[in-house]
């Protein structure tokens, strides 16, 4: 099929941005949305111009390096789809598609639709860790942990902090990210002893690096390609909460 | 682990207000007062059904408040002076988090298609602005008089009734209301995440409280202005 592009387009994280159109014939329907940037990058570098730089690792939807804005969409129209495992075939011939990077205060451009996300590596830094001496590995029923627990803590911890709620919220807040992280911790018996330092550090950081406020419109939910609850934004404002009342 | 200070703050309500989350609490605890208020407010209102005299004495009835412990209207002074503190720091907060909002995305998209933000969402800011100044109206048109064409001061019912009658000062109230149904619709299920009040029992039930708090309120208020206008009442 024949795609007509507009992708941003920016030197560094001081240049000025700006759309630029390209058509790109016979892209298969079969072929995921970074193959087929790599199929366009092909074209320019044959052509003697610079290739749109975006990120990217794993390209299973496991790894959270690849999103991009899609016709104003974090990931692209398909629900729990990272922009990696996105098919061609969601889309039709003839049609015109946009390509922008996540923007927010806290997410500075790199270069073309790559962004710098190490605002939410700070954001774990802050808490996002259990303090304890590692080593061998511990036996296996020392802690029991029950199972809709673990369950849990398992959802929250599929967050791959890929960064597509922040991208997507009105707000640019990064409540759904930051509420796994601490989330998926505070549930586990193992997080127990800095359950409050834990939130209220980790909102602390979050609120520190620029990030906007949760309104509660559930955009995050919604882009997640790994289909996070907003749940565990009220249970993260619940700990936050309580902290404060403990004087933390 | 690298952690914020221990000690309890000097301010305790400032140091927690400093924090967005802080503000967002502030907001959803004063907008259950207001919530409490507008049900207390709209369910009297509907003593309006039950004839003059029912009405009038419900309006004194409040300015007696409180007696004989407090003087005559002093009941009535002290909660309107919190209703008020909680209207400035619901509006306080809505700007400085509208404002950081802003800031959180300097560079804006050229396109960005909500997925699934519903209407009452979107305009959580304009309903509340419009209402904030529809509340100034309202008090300087039913409490202060200054606003209304044949105010008498001891026959709320009267100031009521000649009110609705011409028909752009009710169509004012129909819409303000309507406002505030959406405000309702998003902000009474919006605070119980704020709060943190999460439960998978209870999760589905907090969308229902949203859902019919918002249509009795706003319901009860439109009856009013509706029954005068259509000669129901009079
Ligand atoms: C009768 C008056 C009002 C009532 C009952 C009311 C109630 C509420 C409630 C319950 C919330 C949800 C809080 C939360 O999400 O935790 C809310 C949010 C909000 N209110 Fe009001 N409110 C009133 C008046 C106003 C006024 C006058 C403004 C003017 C600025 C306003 C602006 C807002 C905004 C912007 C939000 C959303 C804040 C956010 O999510 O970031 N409200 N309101
Ligand atoms: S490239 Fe790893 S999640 Fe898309």
């Amino acid at each position: 099929m024949r795609l007509h592009l507009q992708i941003w387009r920016q030197e560094n994280s001081s240049a000025p941005g700006r759309l630029v159109k390209y058509t790109l014939d016979d892209v298969s329907g079969d072929s995921s949305f970074l193959e087929m940037l790599d199929l366009l990058n092909e074209q320019l570098v044959g052509k003697g111009e610079v290739p749109v730089v975006f990120e990217h690792d794993c390209r299973e939807g496991i790894c959270g390096a690849c999103g991009v804005m899609i016709n104003g969409q974090a990931h692209g129209p398909s629900a729990r789809t990272a922009t990696c495992q996105l098919h061609m075939r969601t889309f039709k011939d003839g049609d015109t598609i946009q390509i922008e990077p996540w923007r927010s205060v806290a997410f500075p451009v790199i270069r073309d639709l790559m962004v710098d996300r190490t605002s939410m590596d700070r954001i774990v830094q802050a808490g996002g860790f259990i303090s304890v001496r590692t080593g061998s590995a511990p036996e296996a029923n020392l802690t029991p942990v029950p199972k809709g627990d673990s369950d849990e803590a398992f959802d929250a911890a599929a967050c791959i902090g890929c960064g597509a709620c922040v991208a997507q919220c009105p707000n640019g807040a990064a409540q759904l990210f930051t509420s796994a992280k601490v989330g998926h911790l505070n549930i586990l018996p193992q997080g127990q002893p800095e359950r409050y330092q834990r939130a209220a550090g980790m909102v602390a950081r979050m609120e520190a690096e620029g990030f906007g406020s949760c309104s509660n419109y559930r955009e995050c939910e919604a882009v997640c390609p790994k289909g996070i609850s907003v749940d565990w934004i009220a249970r993260m404002n619940r700990d936050f909460l309580l902290a404060r009342l403990k004087g933390l | 682990m690298e952690m914020v200070a221990t000690s309890r703050p000097a301010n305790w309500f400032l140091a927690f207000y400093r924090s967005a989350l802080g503000k967002k609490t502030v907001m959803a605890l004063t907008g259950i007062v207001l919530f409490g208020f507008v049900f207390m407010h709209m369910a009297g209102n509907l003593k309006i059904f039950m004839g003059a005299e029912a009405f009038n004495h419900y309006a004194e009835f409040l300015r007696a408040a409180g007696e004989p412990i407090l003087p005559h209207g002093v009941g009535l002074w002290m909660f309107r002076l919190v209703l008020l503190t909680c209207v400035a720091l619901h509006i306080t907060a809505a700007t400085q988090l509208t404002l950081q909002n802003r800031r959180a995305r300097p560079i804006a998209y050229k396109c960005l298609d909500p997925v699934q933000l519903g209407y009452a969402e979107r305009t959580m800011r304009w309903s509340g602005y419009l209402m904030g100044i529809y509340i100034i109206y309202h008090l300087l048109h039913f409490t202060v008089g200054t606003a209304h064409r044949d105010f008498i001061a001891v026959n709320p019912y009267h100031n009521v009734i000649s009110a609705f009658q011409f028909w752009p000062v009710a169509a004012v109230y129909i819409v303000a209301n309507l406002l505030l149904g959406m405000h309702l619709y998003h902000g009474l299920w919006s605070l119980f995440q704020t709060l943190g009040c999460n439960h998978p029992r209870y999760n589905p039930w907090r969308r229902v409280f949203a859902v019919t708090f918002s249509i009795v309120v706003t319901a009860g208020f439109l009856s009013v202005p509706i029954a005068v206008l259509s000669g129901l009442v009079s």
